[in-house]
Parts: structure tokens; sequence; C-alpha cells
């Protein structure tokens, strides 16, 4: 089978400003593909361009098999969208706003009634199938919003920052949520700025100001960063942030409470060994110690320590 | 099928949406009613009661007559005779009379030969009005009346259909086009801005629906009101100011679809250029004034310098305002009346295609 999406030096640019600076993308089907980057690296835009909400300045795009922008209306019938604010009608009801969706997807009277009913309970919207959207709390909307997305049942999900303003406990739900649509042949692309989003994703890609720094499974990404990451624990963090900053091979230094996350030049010899005696002078009760990369520890190394950036260690 | 089910689940939730806003509701049913009481009991264009002094050289049983013809008609007040010219002019100057009528002494030959004019009348024009009065003087009927060829007075037409001249007979007609400039226009514009505002565009838009569906979908349920507010205007008119409808009650609301039509696709057109509601407001007034100054509502058409008369030819409220006021005044038929309905028609037209292809179902 064909990949679910496909795009070749994919480019967008607003005036002077470019968002999507040639991507090049192959998401595989039935799975949870994500886009990971601060805000402005190029995942609205790039979702948009997927939809055929913008057209590219350069580049293709294959989605389904259809050629976008060219066959987007053909795209559309087989898609959902869930865009980054709530977009339903907030003056309807849950129960109002779905049935018009499905009624816009030429889902038919007996199929409608079916698939309400059963979105209704799948995402727990019974207690409020009468109340007006605009009465709902963060995660209430945000169920209902990929209730009416799905309700065409459509092969293809685009969520834009679907959790952006959902309790922890929400967004559990709704991960949950996606992984049973994927269950049942669902390709879903979601951007995030969450790392622990960004994990639960089967495939990732960091996007950094309109470029792919890095892709890849949240796993392999971790054992292919270009860093070596060292935990230092001290009593004075102060004066060894100090001592640290002053060495050339320290790309960045993050504090964790008591602790310091330390990324370190890849082709740096014996690094423990190197930091312990920087540290020594200033803080002689520090201990260094080897640990295994986390994916934020992906993203800052992909994202802020590019060739030629200024070191990073404010962080 | 599938293309109309889709077209009325958008007019459905239009109508739903409009139902909870009641604000809105109240506007569509108070705008007419306000601007009816206002414009119908408030202004006035009325001349009555006008002091005239009469010069009767004539001195026969029908200058007499015709005397008190014009003094039957309540514009002319107090009728003084005057002995002679200067006599006339001299109460004039000390302001005693606005208007002087001086009846020659072979009125009754001319009046049988129609050649030279019958009557003269002196205008105080230092005052604004009164030219009006002259003029509404000089087409009295009694001239008719005196044996006088009446194809010859085409002012006489408008006369008697409002004999009494009252100004509520010339604003109601006008004004259910007057109101429907007002709510249409803003009404559609700020309804799909609003959707943009929201953010509820962009979700339909990634939707199978159609640029015709969104727009007829939308735009369908304020067809509906702009009826609801000509017949408001039409009954209130009747109750309260005794406006019959002369024509064709049909003819009417065909009319008044087209215009409904026209303004429906120009508050489509500001809406693909506004991007909030606040500036679709903004854009609605700019069309919304000329149209209510220049459309022959306010000022005769034919007064307009010759500029504001080719502006004015641009809106649809002109055509609109002969449509009606010839279907409710006069009687016209719809069918007489081609050239005000090509107008409009090619206003819609020109409004439609301009907003249709502005409108894309992309954000770029």
């Amino acid at each position: 089978m064909t990949a679910a999406i496909s795009a070749r030096g994919l480019a967008r640019r607003f005036g002077a400003v470019v968002a999507v600076a040639g991507i090049d993308l192959d998401i595989p089907r039935a799975q949870i593909y994500g886009f990971l980057g601060p805000n402005g690296s190029g995942k609205s835009t790039t979702i948009r361009m997927l939809c055929g909400l913008l057209v590219p300045t350069r580049g293709s795009v294959t989605v389904l098999g259809h050629a976008v922008p060219r066959e987007t209306e053909v795209v559309r019938r087989k898609l959902g969208y869930m865009t980054q604010r709530f977009s339903l009608w907030e003056d309807l009801t849950v129960a109002e706003n779905l049935d018009f969706m499905a009624r816009v997807y030429d889902v038919g009277r007996e199929m409608r009634r079916a698939r309400i009913a059963a979105r209704i309970s799948e995402y727990g919207l019974a207690p409020i199938a009468g109340q007006r959207a605009g009465t709902l709390s963060g995660g209430q909307r945000q169920r209902l919003a990929l209730a009416a997305a799905t309700l065409h049942e459509p092969q293809l999900l685009l969520l834009d920052e679907p959790t952006s303003a959902v309790d922890p406990q929400s967004r559990r739900e709704f991960w949950e949520s996606l992984f049973a649509l994927v269950a049942a042949g669902t390709t879903i692309l979601v951007s995030t700025h969450y790392m622990d989003e960004a994990e639960r994703c089967h495939r990732l890609a960091i996007l950094d100001r309109g470029r792919i720094a890095a892709e890849g499974a949240p796993k392999e990404l971790a054992r292919a960063i270009d860093a070596t990451v060292i935990e230092i624990e001290a009593e004075d963090l102060v004066a060894a942030r100090r001592a640290l900053a002053a060495l050339p091979e320290v790309r960045s230094v993050a504090q964790l409470g008591h602790r310091l996350h330390v990324l370190m030049r890849r082709d740096t010899p014996e690094p423990e060994r190197r930091l312990s005696a920087a540290l020594a002078p200033h803080c002689p009760d520090a201990r260094v110690e080897r640990v295994g990369a986390s994916l934020e520890d992906v993203f800052v190394a992909a994202t802020r320590l590019k060739d030629g950036d200024p070191k990073e260690l404010a962080a | 099928m599938s293309w109309l089910a889709r077209l009325f689940a958008i007019a459905q939730k239009e109508v739903r949406q409009l139902a909870r806003d009641r604000i809105t509701i109240g506007l569509i049913v108070g705008i007419p009613a306000i601007q009816l009481l206002l414009f119908g009991y408030a202004i006035n264009f009325d001349v009555r009661g006008i002091s005239a002094v009469v010069l009767d050289q004539a001195r026969t049983s029908l200058s007499r007559r015709l005397v008190g013809d014009l003094g039957a008609t309540q514009v002319l007040g107090t009728i003084r005779q005057a002995g002679s010219e200067a006599e006339l002019r001299g109460l004039m100057q000390e302001g005693e009379a606005n208007v002087g009528i001086v009846i020659p002494p072979d009125v009754e030959r001319r009046i049988a030969e129609g050649g030279r004019a019958a009557l003269q009348i002196l205008v105080d024009g230092s005052q604004p009005a009164l030219e009006n009065v002259a003029q509404g003087l000089a087409a009295m009927p009694l001239l008719r009346r005196a044996g006088a060829p009446a194809a010859s007075r085409p002012v006489e037409i408008l006369v008697a259909w409002n004999p009494e001249r009252r100004t509520a007979v010339q604003i109601v007609p006008a004004l259910c086009g007057v109101i429907l400039t007002m709510t249409m226009v803003v009404f559609t514009a700020s309804a799909i801005v609003r959707e943009r505002e929201r953010g509820n565009l962009e979700l339909l838009i990634t939707t199978p629906v159609t640029r015709g569906q969104l727009m007829t979908g939308k735009l369908l349920p304020y067809v509906g009101i702009g009826f609801i507010q000509v017949t408001l205007v039409l009954l209130l008119g009747w109750w309260l100011f005794d406006v019959p409808v002369a024509g064709s009650l049909l003819d009417l609301y065909l009319g008044a679809l087209l215009f409904i039509a026209a303004s429906l696709a120009l508050g489509l057109f500001i809406s693909t250029l506004a991007q909030t509601q606040f500036q679709a407001i903004q854009m609605a007034l700019v069309t919304m004034l000329p149209s209510i100054l220049m459309s022959g509502f306010m000022f005769p058409f034919e007064g307009m310098p010759e500029l504001a008369q080719a502006i004015a030819q641009l809106l649809p409220l002109t055509h609109f305002n002969e449509i009606i006021r010839g279907i409710v005044l006069r009687g016209t038929r719809l069918a007489d009346m081609g050239p005000e309905l090509g107008k409009l028609t090619l206003f819609l037209a020109v409004m439609l295609t301009a907003a249709v292809a502005r409108f894309q179902k992309r954000l770029d």
C-alpha cells in the first residue's frame, strides 16, 4: 500500500516570510505520525497545505493517492481535520453540531443516526448532548471536535495541536481514542509541542524553522541523537553551571530540580572524566553520570544546536 | 439530491443560529417598525396653509372658481385679494403673502387655446420649500377641469395618485427598500464574516461543501427575513398611514425578491473583502448612505446633479424604489418595468460573480 501522505520539496512563503522551507514527507498508513516543533516552526502551515487550505509555493504533495491541491475536493471526502482552535458552532448544541457535520459529509439519514449515537457513547458526550458547544470545557470541546471529525469515517485525520487547551487526564483519554482509531486503520497526523505526546507517536518529524530537523521513531531518534547526555548532581549548581559554560564541548545545560542536564558534543572523548575534571575546583562534591537521551534532548539537539548557532546555555 | 441536502443543512444551521440570537431577531422586526414610525410621522414634506394673494384681472365665474379650488387644496391658507399688480408685489415684499397668483383678463381664452400659461404664480424665492408648492399648484387638477388638454401636463399624473400630496404615501413604499438595504447587506456580510472570525470557516471549507452550497445555504434564510420585513412595512403602512397597495402583491414580492437577492449579493461580496465583522459593517455603511440619500428616497431623483444621478444608477435601491413605487402607488405591472428589472439583474449578476470569484475554499 502506498504512503498516506508523501511530499517532496514542499515549501510555502508568506510574502518575505518562509513558513515551510522545502520538506519531504512519507507518512505510512494506519500509524500516528507526529509533528513536533515550537510555535512558528511550520507545523500548521504544512497541515494546511496537506488539506488544500493553502497552496504550496513549490513542491508536490500526494494525499491518499491524490495530488493536492489539484484533487483537493476528492481528498476532502476522505479526510478529517481538527483545527487548532475549536471551530464548531458554539451556539449549536453538541448533537446539532454532530448532525450538521454528518450532513455536510453526506452521511445518509440511517447511517447518520447510528454514527452520531456511536460517537456520543464512544466519546462520553451523552450527558452533554443537549448542551451548547460554547458552554463546554476544553476537554469536552475536544472530544466533540474529534467525534465531528470522524463521523464520515475518514481514512486520514489531521489534528493541529489538538490538546493545547486540555487538562492531562483529558489528554490521556484523547490519545487512547486516537489509538483506537489507528487500530481500525485510520492514519493520523498530529502536531504538538508536548514531549510526552510526541513520545506516543509511531513516528515523528521534528520541525524547526520550516525544515525537518530530525525524523524517525521516538526511540530511534533518542539512539541517534547527535550529543552525549550527562547529568550532574552538586550542592552549588550555580557554580557548576558557570564552570560548564567555559567548556567548548558543552552544547546545552538545563536544570532539572537538583540536577543539571548537559548535552555535550558527541565526539568528546571520555565525556564524564572531562566534566569531572572541569568541575572539581569549583564544586568538589559533583557527581557526574552519563544517561540515555530523552525526546526533549533530541528536540533540543535537533532544533537549537545546529551548526553555527550560539551555544545554548540559558535554558 | 445530496447537493440540495447539504444546502438545506447549511440553511437550517443558519436559521437555528439566528433563532438563538435574540438581539438580531429583535432587529429584524424592530428596524422596520421603528423606521416606519420615525419616517412616517416625523418626516413631513407637506406644506400647508401658505398665505397667498390673488390678483384676479378677469373677474369671471371661471376665475372665481379657480380661486375657490386653490383654497380647497389647503396648501394655501388665507387668500387675500389684491386690486393691482403693485399691491400684490407690495404684500409679497412685506411678507404678508408668500405666493402670488395672477389671473390674466383673458384667462378663459388662454385655457381654451392651451398654448400660453393660463395662470401666473409668483413665488417668494427666499423660502426654499415654496418653489415646490408652486409646482404643486401648477399641477393641480383644476386646470383639467377647466378644459385644458390633460396629456400636455405630465406632472398631473403624480398628483392624480397622491392628490393630497401626503408624504407617508411616498415614504412607505420607499421605506421597504431602505430597510432592506439597511438590514440585508449587514446581516449577510456579518453572517459570513462571523464564521471566519470564529474559525468556523476554516473547518467548513475543508469539508466537501461547495462554494455554491455554502453561499446559497447561508443566504436563503435572509430571503425569508427580507420578505418578513417587506410585509411588516406594508402592513404597518396600510394600518397606520392608509397606504394601500394598488398593484399586484405577486408582482410586489417578485420585485422584492430580486432586490433582496441583489442586496444579499452585495453583502456576500463585502464578506469576501472584510476580515472582521466590524470591517464588514463599515463597508456596508459606505454603500448604505449613498443608497438612502441618492436613490430618490430623500430627494427627487431629477433634481440631483448629473454625476449624482450616474452614481445613483449603480445603486440597486434606486431601481427598486422605482419598481415598488410603481407597484404600490400607481399599480404598474412588474412586466412593464423592464429597464429597472434589467439593471437590478445586472447588479445581482455582477456582484454574485465577483463574490464567487473572490470566495475560495482556501485560506491564502
